[in-house]
């Protein structure tokens, strides 16, 4: 593949595998979730992440070739070839950690999404237009969630500062930018993430001071997703999950 | 077949009027507004389509029943291609298709992000239980005054 395919491939593979990745684990909320409006809610956003990661892994297996489809993509690549973020591929925890994390996500996407309508790319332009509309829902709700529990009763209040304090340390990794996202910039396709910054604290330190909760003092953050370097041990774990049908059954389809 | 006895782009159309929805029967595909575009490339009748929320489960389902719809009226070369921009708004649902939710119990999507009154009782005292409800493009809400919970069609 050209230098410049390459590049390309890898940011739709970080957009996708985000998708992928948390679309997944929300989904394993399915039938658990604490009351049934939450679960219904938890298995739609798992839906429109899913419906978006068809779009990126779709686009990133027509620009790598080969006749691979997005299902090749999904199914048959190892932990060290996916590119999401450490964030989405942590076990959800309890409820409110699941929301945490949502949220934390909800409120990136909700920013990148915006410029990435106005990519030179029409592809990009025009999945990010269609996934902006579903991400607007999705921080509406993973927002007021974290403000309800967080300025909520003692429990609830104390499970959302333990989340944030688990979570707060991988959120750093969205704005770690690389090679890959100098060349998304030179080409026009996509913003520099480091430069989302300021307004995504601006957001999140809206929503969390609503919800009476602290942000931790510290910027350490754990990275290692979004280049494939090193992801946590729970990636394996999940695509154990995920991936066995194919894994099995080669090839099955409905 | 010769050219004089391709289908009318009306009577495609036509056609694709007859076809519900497979998760709102009550409404018709074109009452959602999905079908962007219906056109002849040469002989290749091309239906454009775009999805309502990327993951509706609902849209293979569209794909086969307008597939077998057009079959069923001899339309044999047919090729269903998907578009995504401009993305899919409740704009674009027809008058008459509002219509018919709200006679099905469905809410009909408001500017202003929330239904206007009950579809059961028409009184304005309602109220959100969920942003999201039984299919992607719908949430949950109750009306206060006949205490009967509905659907409402989320304005995207």
């Amino acid at each position: 593949m050209a230098a410049d395919r390459e590049m390309l491939f890898q940011f739709l593979l970080r957009m996708g595998d985000n998708s992928l990745i948390l679309g997944h684990r929300v989904s394993e909320w399915c039938g658990h979730a604490p009351v049934l409006e939450e679960d219904i809610a938890l298995a739609n956003t798992a839906l429109d992440l899913i419906g978006q990661t068809q779009f990126w892994l779709g686009y990133a297996a027509e620009v790598q070739g080969d006749n691979k489809t997005a299902d090749d993509l999904a199914f048959l690549r190892d932990v060290w070839d996916f590119r999401n973020i450490l964030l989405v591929e942590l076990p959800n925890g309890d409820f409110g950690q699941t929301l945490m994390r949502q949220f934390l996500f909800d409120a990136f996407q909700s920013i990148l999404l915006p410029r990435l309508t106005k990519s030179s790319d029409s592809q990009i332009a025009a999945i990010a237009e269609k996934a902006n509309k579903e991400v607007a829902y999705h921080v509406e709700r993973s927002a007021d969630t974290v403000v309800g529990l967080g300025d909520g009763t003692e429990e609830s209040h104390a499970r959302m500062q333990a989340a944030l304090d688990r979570l707060w340390p991988y959120v750093g990794e969205m704005f770690a930018s690389d090679d890959v996202d100098s060349a998304m910039v030179a080409a026009g396709i996509a913003p520099d993430p480091a430069t989302l910054r300021a307004e995504y604290d601006a957001l999140v330190g809206q929503v969390l001071t609503e919800a009476t909760l602290s942000i931790p003092d510290s910027d350490f953050a754990h990275k290692g997703g979004r280049t494939g370097k090193t992801h946590t041990e729970h990636l394996g774990h999940l695509l154990t999950q995920m991936q066995w049908l194919q894994r099995a059954y080669p090839g099955a389809t409905w | 077949m010769t050219l004089n006895s391709i289908p009318s782009i009306d009577s495609i159309w036509n056609w694709l009027d007859a076809i519900p929805d497979p998760e709102i029967p009550a409404i018709s595909l074109t009452d959602l507004g999905i079908i962007r575009d219906v056109t002849y490339e040469g002989d290749t009748l091309i239906v454009t389509l775009t999805p309502t929320y990327s993951g509706c489960p609902a849209t293979s389902i569209i794909n086969l029943d307008i597939e077998t719809a057009l079959r069923s009226h001899g339309i044999k070369k047919l090729e269903l291609r998907r578009q995504l921009s401009p993305a899919w708004t409740t704009d674009w649902m027809t008058q008459d298709g509002r219509a018919k939710l709200e006679k099905y119990g469905i809410a009909p999507p408001q500017p202003s992000g929330g239904p206007t009154k009950c579809p059961h009782c028409g009184s304005q005292a309602v109220e959100k239980l969920s942003q999201f409800g039984s299919t992607p493009c719908k949430s949950q809400w109750r009306c206060t005054a006949c205490l009967e919970p509905f659907d409402y069609f989320k304005c995207i």
